[in-house]
């Protein structure tokens, strides 16, 4: 990692760390950041894996409900409870996965769609779910016995710490040799294949981490509204954490999170002040998005600092410009 | 009475009427997906938007200017069918040369707000549409009552379905068509203008969408959500049929809407999802789909 890209990260994580006491709403940023880590595991296996998933709202939302249920009608621990939400999402990705994997492009979008509305019919119909009104009233409990996450501030630096973790944790994911290898697939799937890789056992591995870190996501969501609803394994969710991704930067690191602070406030402002025409507001960022610029925010950022860069290092004068680094 | 493995056989039959009524959407939408997929290399994720849009285009002419059904089932096609004409013309084409994704995720975003503007103006709740008085009225053919418009709904839906397929198929025009699909450039230096006829027939493909929307307003109720859920079980249907093929788009929409229909029989809980299951089983068997090549 470059010198100045680790002390910007420092940056944000102090900030992290400082924002509750600045008079912004904790529960807001703990949405946010649940929400983040589910951007930050769509982005792992769409801008590292190459695969468009339309139904990642089921691991998110299987991980809400396994968790609001274990904690309210089993009196289980928080962390347990997050681990088997996380164990749930992590099996319905490998189920759904393997079906899906065997297809690629627009059809894996379809077929990834078309299971995840199974899971949502599921999650309608099974008797533990509560049915159209949820499970309501999720206990926060301790962690480990320990401390009360009662209080939002205490729970406010969980979430961070687990934000951190995932973050840090992808960034490792995609430099170890196996996100090169995903890399490679991604650029050139049947070139990876002559290559002697089993492709679609690394495709498969990608897609079930990222259904588990979705699925922590939810877990975390749903302790923190303190709520698991049919909102969360809809088809609309699966599409906003694609716009999240997509207009932070898919492929970049930084993109989801900031992502998915621009949609859930703007959802959280919009929300009731135009009511309905927030759907219409985020199928028009949609549009934007795909049209104007495909690469998001962080990528744009990016693309233009290497622009920048390159034109610096044509001009003789600008021999100690560096070149530029992944955010 | 009758009875098949102890279901009495009015209420199979029944259902299964059902189940062929929504299996003609299937088919009209799946067909229209599968020739849009074709030519313009774009999964119309905004085809169960415009569906809808065709129903409440026929319900708002009803409404306010009074036009009546059978115009409403021209009038709605081609005025839906522009709305798309325009929408290939602003955005989609500059799509073409990219990744299909970024068509999926722009009609996407289309859809999105197309239902958050129909739903501002006329609510979540649906609204009635009623059935024409000519196709009022039930069929009594002895062993179970078929009600005129749901026989209505089918046949005219397999005729356009057929129809569609006679002119992709058999005619001169069709076979332009296909040769578009296969080599767009080669086509066009025969002096064949493509992107008109890519633009024509992203416009009739959402023609046929509003024209299936018409022709089920009478039968569900018209709301703004009307779209979204069929559009992903069509999705499905696509999925299990193979895009390449056109009878088998029709062909496999006619034969899940029955599966469903049966499943409301035999297992009602499953009845949402057994297309999904269907889908499932195909991808493990078939890959390709039923009538796709690979």
């Amino acid at each position: 990692m470059q010198r100045s890209l680790l002390i910007f990260y420092i940056v944000l994580v102090l900030c992290g760390l400082v924002a509750p006491w600045l008079n912004i709403y904790p529960v807001y940023l703990m949405t946010f950041y649940s929400f983040a880590i589910f951007a930050c595991a769509f982005n792992l296996l769409l801008g590292f894996g190459g695969m468009l998933s339309f139904g990642h709202a089921a691991y998110f939302g299987l991980g809400a409900y396994v968790t609001s249920w274990l904690t309210t009608a089993q009196h289980w621990g928080t962390v347990p409870a997050i681990l088997a939400g996380m164990a749930t999402a992590m099996l319905a990705g490998l189920a759904i996965g393997t079906l899906a994997i065997r297809r690629s492009g627009i059809y894996f979008a379809m077929i990834t769609l078309a299971l995840g509305q199974l899971v949502y019919f599921i999650c309608l119909q099974a008797p533990f779910t509560g049915g159209e009104n949820g499970i309501q009233g999720v206990p926060r409990g301790t962690l480990l016995g320990l401390v009360h996450l009662r209080s939002d501030y205490v729970m406010y630096y969980f979430v961070l710490a687990l934000l951190v973790l995932v973050f840090l944790g992808i960034r490792r994911i995609v430099s170890s040799p196996f996100g090169q290898v995903l890399k490679a697939i991604r650029e050139n799937e049947p070139r990876a294949i002559s290559l002697g890789y089993d492709v679609n056992r690394y495709k498969l591995l990608v897609f079930v981490l990222s259904a588990s870190i979705a699925g922590l996501g939810g877990s975390l969501k749903a302790l923190v509204l303190g709520f698991a609803t049919l909102t969360d394994v809809m088809q609309g969710n699966s599409g906003e954490v694609i716009l999240m991704t997509l207009l932070g930067g898919a492929g970049t690191f930084l993109g989801p999170v900031v992502g998915s602070g621009i949609v859930v406030t703007l959802q959280d402002v919009l929300s009731d002040r135009v009511g309905s025409w927030v759907t219409v507001i985020i199928g028009a960022i949609f549009v934007l998005c795909v049209l104007a610029f495909r690469k998001g925010i962080v990528g744009e950022f990016l693309a233009w600092r290497q622009r920048r860069a390159a034109r610096l290092r044509l001009a003789p004068a600008a021999a100690q410009a560096s070149p530029a680094g992944q955010a | 009475m009758t009875e098949i493995f102890g279901y009495p056989l009015p209420v199979i039959l029944g259902q299964l009427m059902l189940g062929l009524v929504n299996g003609s959407f299937y088919a009209m939408l799946s067909l229209g997906l599968a020739v849009i997929f074709g030519l313009l290399g774009v999964v119309n994720f905004a085809h169960g938007a415009f569906y809808m849009l065709g129903a409440f285009a026929a319900y708002i002419g009803l409404e306010t200017l009074g036009i009546n059904y059978w115009f409403a089932l021209v009038l709605s096609p081609l005025v839906v069918g522009a709305f798309g004409i325009v929408l290939e013309r602003l955005f989609l084409r500059h799509l073409y040369k990219l990744d299909p994704l970024y068509g999926l995720l722009l009609t996407f975003g289309l859809a999105l707000i197309f239902e958050g503007v129909m739903r501002y103006f006329y609510g979540s709740s649906g609204s009635s549409y009623p059935v024409p008085d000519a196709l009022q009225g039930v069929f009594n053919l002895g062993f179970m009552i078929l009600p005129i418009y749901r026989a209505w709904v089918i046949v005219a839906s397999i005729t356009i379905c057929l129809g569609t397929w006679f002119i992709i198929e058999r005619t001169s025009l069709g076979a332009t068509l296909r040769a578009a699909t296969e080599n767009p450039r080669l086509v066009q230096a025969f002096g064949i203008n493509v992107p008109v006829i890519v633009m024509l027939t992203y416009g009739a493909g959402v023609g046929l969408a509003a024209l299936a929307g018409v022709l089920s307003a009478p039968v569900i109720q018209v709301s703004p959500l009307m779209g979204s859920s069929l559009v992903v079980v069509v999705f499905a249907v696509v999925v299990i049929g193979g895009m390449g093929s056109i009878l088998g788009a029709i062909v496999s929409g006619l034969a899940l809407g029955m599966v469903e229909g049966a499943t409301k029989v035999i297992y009602p809980e499953a009845s949402n999802i057994v297309v999904f299951v269907i889908m499932a089983i195909v991808l493990v068997l078939r890959p390709a789909g039923l009538f796709g090549r690979e």
